[in-house]
C-alpha cells in the first residue's frame, strides 16, 4: 500500500495533475477567508473591465500630495485624445502628403505623432490649401480645436467646490496634486472585472468552482458507487441477476445519457433544481460505463485460483467480494472515479450552458456563469472576455488536471504502459 | 576437422536495472559448434539461458548490454558491430532466433507468404515476387509443410503448424546458426514432435548449418542435440555429449538436473527422484566462491571462497568444480549404493 | 473452555499419522471415496455447444493417488472443477463417500469443502496478494474449528505445518506470499493442506510452473502427506512421465472422455487405446529411442 502510494507520487503526470487540482481546491477553500463579498451581490451596472476602481467623491476628500511626474503631461494627452482624434490627425497628415507609414494611433507612437503634427500643422496653410477631406470650414475648425487641445497646458484650470451656500469653499486642483490610493475611503480592485449583473467575476468564479467541484464529486461518487455495486453483483453472481442488470445497463446505454439528462432536467423545472438534485441526476445517468467495466474485470477475476481457493475455504460471498475481488479492482475504481468527477463537472457545465442548470438565484456554478455570459452578450456585443474566458480556462484546468492524474495512475497500475 | 560455424570467446553481457545496477547474466561464456551439429543448453529458469540466446545474436537493446568477448559466425566477427548493421547483415541471413512465443508473432491480417516476401525485401535480395513464391514453395515442400499454408492467415493454422511456419519463415535464408529458445514448450507433445522433426531435418539438409536449442526439458534435449551444455548463474558449469551428460554427469548441479528427469519408461518408477534445494543466486550480488556452493551437498568451506575454473578434460568435455572427476565419481558411486 | 477442549480433540484426532500403504498396494479393496457415473458438462455460448466432459465414469478409492492425464483442451480442468463442486455437472452423478453428493446449499457446500481441497497450477495467482501468509494459514485453522484456540497454540500449529514443507514459519510470518519463490509458494499451499487435512486433495498441475529440479520436493511432500493422512490425491497433469512416476492409477483423457485407465505400469508400458499409444510414443524418452518417423508433418490440424 505504502509502496503503491510512493509509486503513484513518483509518476510525473500524476504529480502535475495533483498539484494543479490541489491548487484549485486550496484557492476555493482559502479565498473566502480574504474576500468576504457575497459572490452574487451586484456591485455595479453591466460589465466593468478588470482594474482598480476609485471613488471620485472620496478622492476629493483625501489629502493631496505634490508629485512632479515628468511624463505627466504626455500621459494626460494620451488619456484625453481618443483614438478617433488620433486617426483624424493621421488622415490630415496623409492628405497633406506627409509620410505617415511609421505612425499609428497607439500610445507607443502617440508622442511621435504629436511631433510630426506640430511640424506640419499650420492653420493658415490648412485654410489655403483645402486638403482632400478637409475642404469644409467645419472640418478645418475641428482641426483647429484639436490642435488647441494638443498645445494647451493640460494641467490648468480645475477646481473643486465643497459645501453649500456661504460655507462653500472652492479649491483649485493643480496638475501635480496627487492622492494616496490607501487614503481614499472607497476603492475596489476587480482583477477580473464584473459580469453583466455587476458581480465581481473573480469572487463569483471561485465560488462557482467550489460548487462545480462539489457537483462533480457528488455525481462521481454516486456514479461510481452505483456502477461498482451493479458491476460486482452482475459479474460475480452472474446468471439471471447478470442478465437483468445488464439489460438495465443496456437501456441506459442506448438512450443517450445527455438526452435523458435534458429530459429529466426540464421536467423538474428551474425552481426545484438545487445543486444536489443536479448532481444526483448526473450521477444516476452516468454509472453505466463504470458498471460495465467493473463487471468485465470481476468476471476475469472470478475464475482466478485465489477466488476458487477462497470459495473452497468456505468464505461467504460478501467476504469473497470484499477481500478477494474489491482490492484487485480498487486501483481501477479510483481511476474510474476520477474520470466520473471530471465528466460530472463537464455535464453540469453543458446543461447550464443550455439553461438547464441549477436554480440561478441560489449559487453560481461554472456552467451558469457561461450561460449568463452568453445571455448578456459577453461573447458578442460587449466583448467582455473577462466574463467567460477565465471560466473556460477553469473548466479546462480542472478536467486537464483530473485526466492527467488518471493517466498517471494508469501508468503506475499498468506497467506495460510505462516507458 | 569440421568447420566451426559459431565460435564464442569469453562473451560477457549484462542487464542494467532500473536502479542502475549491473547484472551479469552471461559471464565469460565460451562455446563453439561445428557445421551440422547442434548444442543444447539446459539449466533452471534464471540461469541465463535465454539471455545467452539473445546475446549470441549480437543485436543488443536495453536493458541488455554487450560488455566484452567475441562472437564469430563462420569466420566473421560480429561482436561490437553497429546494431543497425547487425540487423541488416546478420539477423536472418547468418543467425535466426526463435523465441518461445514465436507462433504468436505473426500479424493476423497478413497471409503467411507475405512474411516471406518481407524477409527477402528486408535483406534487399534481387528477387521478384514470382521467384520468392517459387523459393517459398520449394522450401515448404522440402520441410513437409503444406504449400497451401502460404495462402492462409496465421489464425487459420493450429498452434503447432504456426510454430513450424514461423521457423520456416525465419530460416528461409538458410542461416549459419539457428537459435531456438524453448520453441516447443507451449505445444502439446504431438505438435512438439513435429516441430522437433522439422528442425532436425533442417539441420540434416543443411538449411541451417548449426543449431542451438534451449529448453528446461532434459529428455527433449537429449533427443534433439548432439551436445548439451549446462548453465548455472550465468556461467557454463559443464559441457559434453548428450549421452555423457544424461548418463554420466560430472558436476553436482548437472547430476541434480539429470536426477529430476521423469519419463514414462520401465524402471523409472523405482528410481528415487531427488531435488536440488534452494534457488539460484541473485546475480546482482553473485557469491564470491563457486556459485553453486550454497546448494551443493558436497561443498566444502573452500568452495565458498574460491571460484573454480572451467576444466577441460578432453573430448569436448568441460566442467567447473573444485573436485577432480575421480573424486566426484567416487562420491556418486558411494551414494548410489 | 469446554468448546476449546472439544476443538482440540477434533484437531488432534485428525493429526494421528496413519501410514497408508506403499506404492503397489491394491486400492480396489479400500472404500470408495469419490466416484462418478456419466458425469457430463456441456458449455453453451450462443448457438455453439461444447461438450467439455462427456459421460465419464470413475472410482477413486481412499488413500489412492490418481492421475488424470490429458492434453490442453481435453476437459481435465472442467472435470476437476466439477469434482471440487465449483461447477455443476449438466448430467450424471457424483458420489462422495458412497452417497450421492449434495451441495445444493451454501452450508452443504462448506461441509463438502471440509472434505475436498485443491492445489492449483499457478502459485502466483493462487494467493490473494493483499493477504499475509499468516492469514492464509489462520484461515485453515479456523476452518477446522480452531477459531477459539489460544494464540500460542495456533502459532504452534502453523509452525508445524510450515516445517512439514521445510519452511520456517518464523521467517514467513508477516510476509506476503509474493515475496516467496514459486516453489516456496507451492510448498506453502501444501502446508495449507496439511492444516486442513481433507479426505481428498485435488492437485491441478501443481508442478507445471516449477523448475524440474524443485519438482521432486513438491512431489515428495505430496506423497508424504498422503502416507501420513491417508488422503486421496487426484493429480491432474499433462506430463505422462510425472503421472507414471507418482500415481497408483491413471486415467487418460481425450476430448472429454476417458480412453483408458488402470495401473500406471499397464497403461504406460502396454497401452491399448490408440490415443494413449500415440501420446506415449510422442513423449521424448531417454532409454528407448524416440521415433521421429511416425510424425505426419502434413497434418496441420494438430
Amino acid at each position: 500500500m505504502k509502496h503503491t502510494l510512493r509509486n503513484v507520487f513518483h509518476s510525473p503526470r500524476f504529480l502535475v495533475g495533483f498539484i494543479i487540482f490541489m491548487s484549485i481546491l486550496l484557492t476555493v477553500l482559502i479565498y473566502p477567508w480574504f474576500v468576504h463579498r457575497d459572490p452574487l451581490q451586484g456591485l455595479g451596472k453591466g460589465f466593468l473591465e478588470p482594474g482598480t476602481y476609485v471613488s471620485v467623491y472620496d478622492t476629493n476628500n483625501a489629502g493631496t500630495y505634490r508629485v512632479e511626474l515628468p511624463e505627466a503631461n504626455e500621459n494626460r494627452l494620451e488619456s484625453t485624445i481618443p483614438v478617433k482624434d488620433r486617426q483624424t490627425m493621421l488622415d490630415f497628415l496623409k492628405a497633406k502628403g506627409v509620410d505617415v507609414s511609421a505612425l499609428d494611433t497607439s500610445n507607443e507612437k502617440f508622442h511621435e505623432l504629436i511631433e510630426v503634427w506640430k511640424e506640419n500643422y499650420d492653420e493658415a496653410d490648412a485654410k489655403k490649401n483645402k486638403y482632400e477631406g478637409f475642404a469644409t470650414q467645419a472640418k478645418r475648425n475641428e482641426l483647429r480645436r484639436l490642435n488647441n487641445r494638443l498645445s494647451e497646458d493640460t494641467s490648468a484650470a480645475m477646481s473643486v467646490t465643497k459645501g453649500e451656500g456661504d460655507s462653500a469653499t472652492t479649491t483649485a486642483v493643480a496638475g501635480s496634486d496627487y492622492v494616496k490610493v490607501d487614503e481614499v475611503a472607497n476603492s475596489i480592485n476587480l482583477p477580473l472585472g464584473t459580469d453583466n449583473f455587476g458581480r465581481d467575476t473573480l469572487t463569483e468564479l471561485v465560488k462557482a468552482t467550489g460548487i462545480s467541484l462539489l457537483v462533480g464529486l457528488i455525481a462521481g461518487s454516486i456514479a461510481t458507487v452505483l456502477g461498482l455495486l451493479v458491476g460486482l453483483l452482475a459479474g460475480y453472481v452472474g446468471g439471471l441477476l447478470d442478465d437483468i442488470l445488464m439489460f438495465i445497463a443496456n437501456i441506459f446505454t442506448v438512450i443517450p445519457g445527455f438526452v435523458l439528462l435534458i429530459l429529466i432536467y426540464s421536467a423538474l423545472g428551474a425552481e426545484s433544481r438545487g445543486i444536489v438534485t443536479c448532481a444526483v441526476i448526473i450521477g444516476i445517468t452516468s454509472w453505466v460505463w463504470t458498471a460495465r467495466s467493473v463487471r468485465s474485470q470481476v468476471i476475469s477475476l472470478r475464475n482466478r485460483d485465489h477466488v476458487n481457493l477462497s470459495k473452497l475455504s468456505g468464505h461467504s460471498l460478501f467476504r469473497i467480494v470484499t477481500t478477494d475481488i474489491l482490492p484487485y479492482i480498487a486501483s481501477y475504481v479510483v481511476m474510474a472515479f476520477i474520470l466520473q468527477v471530471s465528466s460530472g463537472i463537464l455535464a453540469e457545465a453543458q446543461l447550464s450552458m443550455l439553461g438547464l442548470g441549477p436554480n440561478p438565484n441560489e449559487l453560481p456554478t461554472l456552467g451558469l456563469m457561461m450561460n449568463w455570459a452568453k445571455l448578456f452578450g459577453a461573447y458578442t456585443s460587449s466583448n467582455a472576455w473577462w466574463a467567460y474566458f477565465p471560466v473556460i480556462l477553469m473548466i479546462a484546468l480542472i478536467s486537464f488536471s483530473l485526466n492527467l492524474m488518471n493517466t498517471g495512475l494508469d501508468q503506475v497500475f499498468n506497467p506495460t504502459l510505462r516507458d | 576437422m569440421a568447420k566451426k560455424m559459431l565460435e564464442v570467446h569469453e562473451l560477457t553481457t549484462k542487464y542494467i536495472t532500473r536502479q542502475g545496477e549491473d547484472v551479469y547474466s552471461v559471464d565469460h561464456v565460451s562455446l563453439d559448434i561445428e557445421e551440422g551439429k547442434s548444442l543444447g543448453i539446459a539449466g533452471e529458469s534464471g540461469c541465463g539461458k535465454s539471455t545467452l540466446a539473445l546475446s549470441l545474436m549480437g543485436y543488443y537493446f536495453p536493458p541488455l548490454h554487450y560488455t566484452s568477448g567475441e562472437i564469430i559466425i563462420d569466420g566473421k566477427n560480429i561482436s561490437g558491430m553497429d546494431p543497425d548493421v547487425v540487423r541488416k547483415t546478420v539477423l536472418g541471413s547468418e543467425v535466426a532466433y526463435i523465441p518461445q512465443a514465436a507462433m504468436n508473432a505473426l500479424n493476423p491480417t497478413r497471409k503467411v507468404g507475405k512474411f516471406i516476401e518481407d524477409v527477402i525485401e528486408a535483406h534487399e535480395l534481387p528477387m521478384d515476387k514470382k521467384q520468392i513464391r517459387e523459393m517459398a514453395e520449394q522450401r515448404f515442400a522440402k520441410l513437409g509443410l503444406p504449400v497451401e499454408a502460404l495462402d492462409k492467415y496465421s489464425v487459420e493454422l493450429s498452434g503447432g503448424m504456426r510454430q513450424r511456419v514461423v521457423i520456416a519463415i525465419s530460416t528461409i535464408l538458410s542461416p549459419k546458426v539457428l537459435i531456438a529458445d524453448e520453441p516447443s514448450s507451449a505445444l502439446d507433445v504431438t505438435s512438439q514432435k513435429m516441430v522437433i522433426k522439422m528442425m532436425k531435418d533442417m539441420l540434416a539438409n543443411g538449411m541451417v548449418k548449426s543449431m542451438i536449442f534451449i529448453t528446461h526439458e532434459l529428455p527433449l534435449l537429449y533427443n534433439v542435440t548432439d551436445d548439451i551444455m549446462v548453465m548455472y548463474a550465468g556461467q557454463i558449469v559443464e559441457r559434453g555429449t548428450a549421452h555423457e551428460m544424461v548418463f554420466d554427469p560430472i558436476h553436482p548441479y548437472s547430476r541434480g538436473l539429470m536426477r529430476s528427469i521423469l519419463v514414462p519408461e520401465e524402471g523409472t518408477r523405482d528410481v528415487k527422484l531427488t531435488a536440488i534445494p534452494g534457488t539460484p543466486p541473485n546475480l546482482k550480488h553473485p557469491p564470491a566462491g563457486c556459485r553453486f556452493a550454497d546448494r551443493c551437498r558436497y561443498a566444502t568451506p573452500a568452495c565458498k571462497v574460491q571460484q573454480p575454473p572451467l576444466f577441460d578434460i578432453g573430448g569436448g568435455r568441460t566442467y567447473r568444480c573444485s573436485f577432480s572427476v575421480d573424486q566426484l565419481k567416487e562420491v556418486y558411486a558411494h551414494e548410489d549404493e | 473452555m469446554k468448546t476449546n477442549e472439544k476443538n482440540k480433540a477434533v484437531i488432534e484426532d485428525t493429526r494421528e499419522s496413519v501410514s497408508f500403504g506403499t506404492r503397489d498396494k491394491d486400492f480396489s479393496k479400500e472404500p470408495l471415496c469419490l466416484s462418478g457415473r456419466g458425469v457430463t458438462r456441456v458449455f453453451q455460448t450462443g448457438k455453439v455447444t461444447t461438450v467439455a466432459v462427456d459421460h465419464v465414469d470413475f472410482d477413486f478409492h481412499k488413500g489412492e493417488l490418481i492421475s488424470i492425464v490429458g492434453e490442453s483442451g481435453s476437459g481435465k480442468t472442467t472435470l476437476s472443477k466439477m469434482l471440487l463442486g465449483l461447477l455443476e455437472p449438466t448430467d450424471g452423478e457424483i458420489m462422495f463417500q458412497g452417497k450421492p453428493r449434495d451441495i445444493s446449499t451454501g452450508a452443504k457446500k462448506r461441509e463438502y469443502w471440509k472434505g475436498i481441497q485443491a492445489i492449483f497450477q499457478d502459485p502466483f495467482s493462487s494467493y490473494n496478494v493483499f493477504h499475509k501468509i499468516d492469514s492464509v494459514l489462520l484461515d485453515c485453522i479456523d476452518m477446522r474449528g480452531g477459531r477459539n484456540l489460544p494464540k500460542e497454540k495456533k502459532i504452534e500449529m502453523m509452525t508445524e505445518a510450515c516445517s512439514f514443507v521445510n519452511l520456517k514459519f518464523a521467517e514467513l510470518t508477516n510476509k506476503y506470499p509474493f515475496e516467496l519463490s514459486g516453489g516456496q509458494m507451492q510448498r506453502l499451499m501444501i502446508a495449507r493442506i496439511f492444516l486442513l487435512k481433507p479426505n481428498i486433495l485435488l492437485a491441478d498441475e501443481p508442478t507445471s510452473m516449477i523448475d524440474a529440479c524443485s519438482r521432486a520436493t513438491i512431489l515428495d511432500m505430496l506423497l508424504k502427506l498422503r502416507d501420513e493422512t491417508g488422503m486421496t490425491v487426484i493429480f491432474i497433469t499433462h506430463d505422462i512421465g510425472l503421472a507414471y512416476y507418482i500415481s497408483d492409477s491413471v486415467y487418460i483423457m481425450e476430448h472429454g472422455k476417458f480412453v483408458e485407465s488402470g495401473k500406471p505400469d499397464k497403461v504406460m508400458l502396454e497401452p491399448e487405446a490408440a490415443y494413449t499409444k500415440r501420446l506415449i510414443s510422442d513423449v521424448p524418452k531417454i532409454h528407448e529411442p524416440w521415433d521421429l518417423s511416425t510424425v505426419d508433418l502434413l497434418n496441420y490440424q494438430s
